[in-house]
Formats: C-alpha cells, sequence, structure tokens
C-alpha cells in the first residue's frame, strides 16, 4: 500500500497540473493559492461553505426533479399541438433509430447530472451530520470523474436555440421545466462557487 | 548544474500525486504492486499511463468522423412540399437568413470552430510533448485549460436537433428526424473530450526547465497575483544533494 507522507512534511502538495512540489500556506477568507508556475488554482479558503453549499444543493435537487417531471417547451400550429420532457425527448431518438445519440443525451442531461447532484449532497449531508462511512471518498471520486460530462447548461442553450429556430414555424410556449432548468443552472452554480472539493479531501481523510 | 535552487516536481522525487484528489503519496516499497490512493481509492501513476499514445489514437479516429460529422445530413424536416435535409453548416445558414445572426454566430463556434481548434490545438500539444520542447510552456498550459473548458460547448447542435425532433411530429404539418451525421458529430465531442482527458498536463512541464527558472532562480517568497490573491511559494531544493 502506498503511504501518506510522515507528519512534517504532510503540508507538501504538488499542482495537480504542473506537479510542481510545494508548501501548502494558509490563506485569508476568499483567498486562492495559484501555482507560480503554471497558474492553475491549487486551492480555496471558503469559510462556512459547508452549509451554504448543502443548502444551495437541496434547492438544486427540487429543481432537477421539477425540470425531469414536467414538459420543456410546448408548440402549438394550426390547431397542432406537441410538447416534450427532457426524457421524452430521448424517447423520440429511440424510436427514430437513434440509440447511440439518445444514449448520449441521456447521460450527458439526465444521469450524470443527476448522479452529481444527488451523490454530492449525500456526500455533504454525512460530512455536516457526522456520519462516517467508508466508501465515501469512493464516490466522491466518482463524483469528480462525472462532472465534465454533466452539461446542463450546454442543453439549456440548446432549448433555446431550438425555440429560436421554431419561433418561425409555429407558437412556442415555455413549460415549467424551462423555468426550473434556468434556476437550476443559477442556483447550482452558486452552490459550485463555495464548493471547496481540496477541503472536502481534508475532511474525509481525518474522518477516517 | 547552476548552483542554487530549481523548481521541483514531485514526481521527481519519486512522489506520486493522486490525479483525483491531489494526495501526494510514497510509492508502495517494490515487490509489492498495491499503487491505490490511500485516500480516494484511485489508481496511481506518476503520470497518466501512456498517455501520448491514448491522446493520439482517440484524436485520430476525432479526425476521421469529423468528415462524415460535417458532410452527412444531422436532420431531415418533411413537409407537405417535400423534405429537406440539413448539415449542421446549412442549419447555421438557416438561423444567419432568418435574421438571429448572434444565434447564428454561437452554433457556427460552438459547432464548427470549437471541435476544429479542439483537434489542430491538442494535436499541438501532443507533438510539442513529444519534441520535448521547452517552449512556452506556460502558454500551452493555458490553452490546455481552455480546452478542457470549451469541449463541452460543441454538444450544443446534438441537443437542438434532440429538441427539434421531439417537438415536431405535427402529422399533417411537418416532422423532424435525426439523421446519421448526429451519431457521426457526437462522437467527434466525445472522442475529443475524451483525447483531452488522456491527454497529461505535466508532460508539458518535464522537459527541460524555462531557461529564466535557471538563469534567476525565484526567491521563495510569497507575492501578490493579479486580483490580490496570495501565491503560494514555491518549494525549492538545493540540487548539490541532488
Ligand atoms: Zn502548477
Ligand atoms: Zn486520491
Amino acid at each position: 500500500m502506498p503511504s501518506t507522507l510522515s507528519p512534517s512534511t504532510a503540508k507538501l502538495i504538488a499542482c495537480p497540473e504542473c506537479d510542481l512540489l510545494q508548501r501548502e500556506i494558509p490563506l485569508p477568507p476568499g483567498g486562492a493559492a495559484i501555482c507560480p508556475r503554471c497558474e492553475a488554482v491549487l486551492y480555496r479558503n471558503t469559510p462556512g461553505s459547508l452549509d451554504r453549499t448543502l443548502a444551495l444543493l437541496l434547492a438544486s435537487v427540487i429543481l432537477f426533479v421539477l425540470a425531469n417531471a414536467f414538459p420543456i417547451v410546448g408548440i402549438e400550429s394550426r390547431g397542432n399541438r406537441n410538447a416534450t420532457t427532457l426524457f421524452g425527448a430521448v424517447l423520440t431518438l429511440w424510436d427514430e433509430d437513434m440509440p447511440i445519440v439518445a444514449g448520449l443525451v441521456f447521460f450527458t442531461t439526465i444521469f450524470a447530472p443527476a448522479f452529481e447532484l444527488f451523490a454530492l449532497t449525500a456526500i455533504l449531508a454525512a460530512i455536516r451530520w457526522g456520519l462516517r462511512s467508508r466508501p465515501l471518498p469512493r464516490v466522491f471520486r466518482l463524483v469528480l470523474a462525472a462532472r465534465p460530462w454533466s452539461m446542463v447548461e450546454v442543453f439549456m442553450l440548446g432549448v433555446l436555440v431550438a425555440v429560436v429556430k421554431l419561433s418561425h414555424l409555429a407558437h412556442i410556449t415555455p413549460g415549467i421545466a424551462l423555468w426550473s432548468y434556468g434556476a437550476l443552472i443559477a442556483i447550482f452554480a452558486a452552490a459550485m462557487s463555495t464548493f471547496n472539493a481540496h477541503e472536502l479531501w481534508e475532511r474525509l481523510t481525518f474522518d477516517r | 548544474m547552476t548552483p542554487g535552487s530549481t523548481q521541483v516536481s514531485a514526481g521527481s522525487l519519486g512522489l506520486l500525486t493522486c490525479h483525483t484528489c491531489g494526495l501526494l503519496s510514497r510509492p508502495a516499497p517494490a515487490g509489492t504492486d498495491e499503487t491505490v490512493c490511500p485516500r480516494c481509492g484511485d489508481a496511481l501513476h506518476r503520470r497518466k499511463p501512456h498517455s501520448i499514445g491514448r491522446t493520439w489514437a482517440l484524436l485520430i479516429a476525432a479526425y476521421i468522423l469529423f468528415i462524415p460529422a460535417n458532410v452527412l445530413p444531422v436532420m431531415e424536416t418533411g413537409s407537405l412540399f417535400g423534405s429537406q435535409r440539413d448539415t449542421i453548416m446549412s442549419g447555421v445558414v438557416y438561423l444567419w437568413e432568418t435574421g438571429s445572426w448572434p444565434l447564428a454566430a454561437l452554433v457556427f463556434f460552438a459547432s464548427i470552430v470549437v471541435p476544429l481548434v479542439k483537434l489542430i490545438a491538442l494535436s499541438y500539444l501532443a507533438v510539442s510533448v513529444q519534441r520535448r520542447s521547452p517552449k512556452r510552456q506556460l502558454e500551452r498550459a493555458k490553452l490546455y485549460r481552455l480546452l478542457e473548458f470549451i469541449g463541452r460547448w460543441s454538444m450544443l447542435d446534438i441537443y437542438v436537433i434532440t429538441l427539434l425532433s421531439a417537438l415536431v411530429q405535427l402529422q399533417s404539418l411537418a416532422t423532424i428526424t435525426a439523421q446519421p451525421g448526429a451519431v457521426a458529430f457526437g462522437a467527434v465531442v466525445v472522442l475529443t473530450m475524451l483525447a483531452t482527458m488522456a491527454f497529461d498536463p505535466r508532460l508539458i512541464w518535464d522537459s527541460a526547465p524555462r531557461p529564466e527558472a535557471l538563469d534567476s532562480p525565484k526567491p521563495p517568497v510569497s507575492s501578490q497575483a493579479a486580483g490580490g490573491k496570495p501565491v503560494v511559494p514555491s518549494f525549492t531544493m538545493n540540487n548539490d544533494h541532488a
């Protein structure tokens, strides 16, 4: 088993992007440590961020459920109406013999965001209420792996482009999910602005 | 080596940094083959394994699929007046002609410029690392960071097609269906994202250190970065002992 460093050198860190070895220094509240060689952000000091992030994540979970339960937009043209939820759109692709594209859309707009959101909320809640659980670091690792594939904000921009394209052909009515997505993106971005992966890893270490 | 201090990578001292959680650890003693991070359980490597080979394999696949992604139709609009097939580019042209210039520019940028920039820039990064170029390391590190950030936005058109084909199912008026070009396009986006993840930015710094670092060693004191944020003093090591 690889071993952690002795306490005297435990405050050494390596830059994740250029591997420069350096000493960790204390930061003022709101400060960020930046690698002197490649200028990557190494870690931040976000005092009291846990409660704030957790509250915003809980709100995001509710908005995510709403965004998936209701139609995104409806169209109407000469008496013909249609509306779709995100999952309904995935099913349409599947029925059009586009299983790869359907799978890609499902994974990036439903599965990855749902996993990221629910798992992160569960991890922060467990830390907040002092529950010690062995699989937590492993779950957090999967969350970090899922993050680049979670593309709710790109999807939202796609909705806007689709609406503009259709506005020449039909009457468009925004659905509940559209507002939910808008709020979800804003609130989740706020949650991530105070989210502190560095601090979370440290708490997960000392909890064991 | 020049006397004095120079910047040291963790890897050059035999220390392993976890790619996931950043924990620094000593490798397991020889003879044992356990190489997982004690904190998060991820596999430990000095650098991502076969980084350049995997990056090239994914890049070449993406280059090949880039052609059908742009030539094949991505969607078909069927109406009483016949049917029309659209490629990525003709979708941009449609937005432009109907007066939505900002959106036309946005879709053009996300669907055509971003994938092309990713392919070319990542090829450049891979070649420069293979040639162990010591030039413009900071610029290349920033370029890599940019690629990581913009890659996902290329998925835009996939979502537009998804929504259009789900909504426009008005039997008497028009139907929109996704076409095979969308598969190739989605594959290009995924492959370029995977290629970016396979590339290890630390390889950029593994070649010779920047000349200025040797000429005038940076003092290990904290200074103020742009925005008034403190910079971590770099860890320095005396080469005379090495
Ligand atoms: Zn760095
Ligand atoms: Zn780790």
